[in-house]
C-alpha cells in the first residue's frame, strides 16, 4: 500500500536518478476494472440480491422440494427445510404461519431477474467483443499448466496475501470461479428458472423436460442459488481479505489506490 | 481533456435522447398490439410488462404441455380456500342444478348457462399441469368445454379484448386476454379424471387456463363477462390479483 501510495508524487521527469524503481503499476493509467464492468458489477449485485431475498420468500410459501414433474403437500418431498410456512396447509410442525409476502416478492423477483439477465447480456456482449473475457478471464496457456495451477492453488489455500502486481489482474482459482459464475451458475439459474414459467415452456417445451420436470427444475433452481450464495460468501471474503478499501475503491471509482489512475 | 469531455457529454446526450424517444415508440407500438397489462403502473410495471409482452410475442399460440394418463398425479390437491358462502353451500345441496353461468357484456346474446347445458356440448379433455405459485404442482386429466366455444355460441364481439370471470365466492375474479380466451386449452372444466370436478378442486366449474399459474384458474364460475375495457372492473388493475399484490398475468 505505502510504496503505491508514494508512487502518485514523483513525474517521470522529475525523478531524481538516485530515486528507487517503481513498480509498473505506477505507469498505468487504464482504470483497473473497466466502466462498463463496473456498473454492470454493482447492477448484478443489487439484482442478486433482491433476487436471493425474494426467492427466499417464496420458498417459506412451500419450504418442501421434490423430484420429477410435480409434487404437492400430500406427495413425499425429496427434502424439507425446516421453517414455518406462510402457508396453513403446509405441515410444518410449528402451528405458526408466518405473513404472505409473495405478491411483492414475486414482482421484485421477476422484475430483477429481467434486469440481471439485461445487464448480463451488456456484459456478455461487451466481454466478447473487448477482449475482457479472453484477456482477463481466460487463463493464459502457461497458467494451465499442472506446476502452475498447483503453485496458485498452494499460494490460494495458505492464505497468501496478494502483492501489488497481483492487484492489477486476476489470479488463476480466481479466473475458474469467475468463468464458472458466468458462464456455468448464471446460465443454469437463469434455464431453471425460465423451466417454471408456464407461459414459457409452452413454446420451448424442452426448457423443462430436458432437467426432468418442473419440480426438478425448481429444485436445482434453489441448489444452484445455494451455490451462488456460497460464491458470494467467499467472494466478499476474499475482498476483505485482499484488502476491502482498495478492492472495493478499484470497482467503484476504477482506481486500486487513490491517484493511480492517470485520467 | 475538455475536447475529451465535451465529445463525451455530446454523445452521452444524443444517446440518452435516442434511448427516451426508442422508449416512447416501443411504449407506443406495445399499446398498440395490446402487449400492456393492465397493472403495468407502479413499482414493478417495468417486470410485469416485459413478461408479459415478450410472451405474448413469443406464446400466443403455444400449447401448455400435455401429459401420458399415467403421469396423472394420484392425489390432485385441494388447495385451501375461505369457507364456502351460504350461496354455494344452497346450490351444493341441490347438486348445482340451479348452478347458471351468466355469460354478458360485449357478446350478441347474453345468456346463463345450466353445467347440464355446458356438459351438452363437445367435451374436451387434457392432461396437463396445475401449477401453484407457492411451488406445488399436480398433473389431471380436465373435462370440460373451450371457452372459445361458449364465447362463439353467445356470439362475443370481435372487438372484445377481455373475458372478466367471477366466482360466486366474494372479491374472486379474474381476466384474460382474447390470446388466452380463445386458445384451445381454455376450458370451462367440469370434470376430473372423469369424474364431476370435486368442490375441493373447483366445481361444479371452473376456469383451466393451463399456461398460467393456479391462481388465474378460478374456482366455482357463476358469471363471464366480455369487454374491451378493463378499467371498469374493481380498481381498474385487471382482477382481484393485483388488488393484493399479484401479478395480473401469470404465464411468468
Amino acid at each position: 500500500m505505502s510504496t503505491l501510495e508514494s508512487a502518485q508524487v514523483p513525474l517521470a521527469d522529475s525523478v531524481p536518478s538516485s530515486a528507487p524503481v517503481l513498480p509498473v503499476t505506477t505507469a498505468r493509467t487504464t482504470p483497473r476494472h473497466s466502466a462498463l464492468v463496473r456498473i454492470t458489477h454493482w447492477i448484478t449485485t443489487l439484482c442478486f440480491l433482491a433476487l436471493l431475498v425474494t426467492g427466499g420468500e417464496i420458498v417459506v410459501s412451500h419450504p418442501r422440494f421434490y423430484w420429477g414433474e410435480t409434487g404437492t403437500i400430500l406427495t413425499k418431498p425429496l427434502f424439507k427445510i425446516p421453517i414455518p410456512s406462510s402457508r396453513s396447509l403446509v405441515p410444518t410442525g410449528y402451528g405458526y404461519v408466518m405473513p404472505d409476502q409473495n405478491g411483492w416478492s414475486r414482482a421484485l423477483h421477476f422484475q430483477s431477474a429481467w434486469i440481471a439477465v439485461l445487464t448480463g447480456l451488456l456484459y456478455g456482449i461487451y466481454g466478447v467483443f473487448s477482449g475482457h473475457f479472453r484477456k482477463d478471464l481466460l487463463p493464459s496457456k502457461t497458467d494451465l499448466s499442472w506446476r502452475s495451477f498447483s503453485a496458485a492453488l498452494r499460494h490460494h489455500m495458505l492464505f497468501k496475501r496478494p502483492d501489488e502486481e497481483e492487484a492489477w489482474s486476476y489470479n488463476l482459482p480466481q479466473r475458474i470461479t469467475y468463468l464458472f459464475v458466468v458462464f456455468v451458475l448464471f446460465p443454469l439459474v437463469i434455464w431453471t428458472g425460465l423451466a417454471m414459467s408456464p407461459g414459457f415452456v409452452s413454446a420451448f417445451p424442452a426448457t423443462v423436460t430436458l432437467l426432468g420436470g418442473r419440480q426438478t427444475a425448481r429444485t436445482l433452481h434453489f441448489f444452484i442459488s445455494i451455490a451462488l450464495l456460497l460464491f458470494l460468501f467467499v467472494h466478499v471474503g476474499m475482498v476483505c481479505f485482499a484488502g476491502f478499501r482498495s478492492r472495493m475503491r478499484a470497482m467503484i471509482t476504477g482506481r486500486i489506490s487513490p491517484g493511480t489512475e492517470g485520467q | 481533456m475538455t475536447d475529451i469531455s465535451r465529445r463525451k457529454l455530446i454523445t452521452t446526450g444524443l444517446a440518452a435522447a435516442a434511448g427516451v424517444s426508442g422508449l416512447g415508440v416501443a411504449a407506443h407500438l406495445a399499446k398498440k398490439y395490446g402487449l400492456v397489462p393492465p397493472d403495468h403502473g407502479g413499482l414493478y410495471g417495468l417486470g410485469e410488462t416485459l413478461t408479459y409482452a415478450s410472451q405474448r410475442l413469443l406464446t400466443r399460440h403455444s400449447l401448455a404441455r400435455e401429459f401420458s394418463r399415467s403421469q396423472i398425479s394420484e392425489r390432485p390437491l385441494p388447495n385451501e380456500i375461505a369457507p364456502l358462502s351460504d350461496a354455494f353451500k344452497r346450490l351444493q345441496a341441490g347438486r348445482f342444478a340451479d348452478w347458471r353461468l351468466t355469460v354478458d357484456g360485449m357478446v350478441e346474446r347474453p345468456t346463463a348457462f345450466s353445467i347440464d347445458q355446458l356438459k351438452s356440448y363437445p367435451s374436451r379433455s387434457q392432461i396437463t399441469e396445475l401449477a401453484c405459485e407457492e411451488g406445488w404442482s399436480y398433473v389431471a386429466e380436465w373435462n370440460g368445454v373451450p371457452l372459445s366455444h361458449v364465447l362463439d355460441l353467445v356470439g362475443a364481439h370481435p372487438q372484445a379484448t377481455h373475458v372478466v370471470y367471477f366466482s360466486i365466492e366474494p372479491d374472486w375474479w379474474e381476466s384474460m386476454d382474447m390470446a388466452d380466451a380463445l386458445h384451445p386449452q381454455t376450458f370451462l372444466t367440469y370434470g376430473m379424471n372423469g369424474n364431476d370436478l370435486p368442490v375441493g378442486n373447483g366445481g361444479p366449474v371452473r376456469i383451466r387456463v393451463p399456461r398460467q399459474l393456479g391462481y388465474k384458474n378460478v374456482k366455482f364460475i357463476t358469471h363471464l363477462t366480455v369487454t374491451n375495457d378493463l378499467k371498469k372492473f374493481g380498481k381498474g388493475l385487471g382482477s382481484a390479483s393485483p388488488e393484493g399484490g399479484y401479478a395480473w398475468y401469470a404465464g411468468i
